[in-house]
């Protein structure tokens, strides 16, 4: 009897330790996600002074938005727009590749949204992010 | 009376294991991982450039 229960014991603690141990990290080193952070820090040369400007501000699900087209040239304005659009093609695929490469293509939204908080958390003084569906100057 | 020893730890195993299936999000890995490729992106580190404010100072006139 006291076996028994020892075994009940042993096997409780084992897969409580399994469970542990396999959410513990996320990978995020991967071929995939390195060739995407490379391609948006290019881009943020040109972007960091739109969102000086106010321009371009930081949206509440992870991703970047045209906040007013009135701070650029007229000139620049199809250039700015082109910049978001890929900025965003790579946003998403970053989340996507991280969900995926982790082996969890159902993690991607909770990616998205802890990346989306720490963007507008992070971002420098100034700068313009979401906040409650209103946009708001840091 | 003995079948109990035999099925408590079988119902234990099994309920333990559908935990196991079930893997939660990792809430705190995300968290710093994402602080990791912020820092990449933004040239944000701020152990090796303390004095980096202004990434595009803009020239106005």
């Amino acid at each position: 009897m006291n076996v028994i229960l020892k075994l009940l014991v042993a096997t409780v603690a084992l897969t409580a330790a399994l469970n542990v141990f396999a959410a513990a990290d996320l990978e995020v080193n991967t071929p995939g996600v390195n060739a995407i952070k490379q391609s948006m820090q290019a881009r943020h040369a040109q972007l960091a002074g739109h969102y000086n400007s106010g321009a371009v501000g930081l949206t509440a699900d992870g991703l970047i938005a045209l906040r007013d087209a009135g701070a650029v040239p007229l000139a620049q304005r199809q250039a700015v727009n082109a910049l978001v659009a890929a900025e965003n093609n790579d946003r998403n695929a970053l989340y996507a590749e991280i969900a995926n490469a982790n082996g969890h293509p159902e993690w991607q939204a909770e990616i998205r949204s802890t990346f989306a908080q720490r963007w507008i958390q992070r971002a420098q003084p100034g700068w313009w992010v979401q906040s409650g569906g209103a946009w708001k100057q840091k | 009376m003995k079948k109990i020893w035999v099925a408590l730890p079988l119902a234990a195993f099994a309920l333990s294991a559908c935990v196991t299936i079930n893997i939660y999000f990792p809430a705190a890995a995300a968290e710093k991982a994402a602080d990791k490729i912020i820092d990449e992106v933004w040239q944000t580190q701020k152990t090796d450039q303390p004095a980096a404010n202004q990434p595009a100072a803009k020239e106005t006139k």
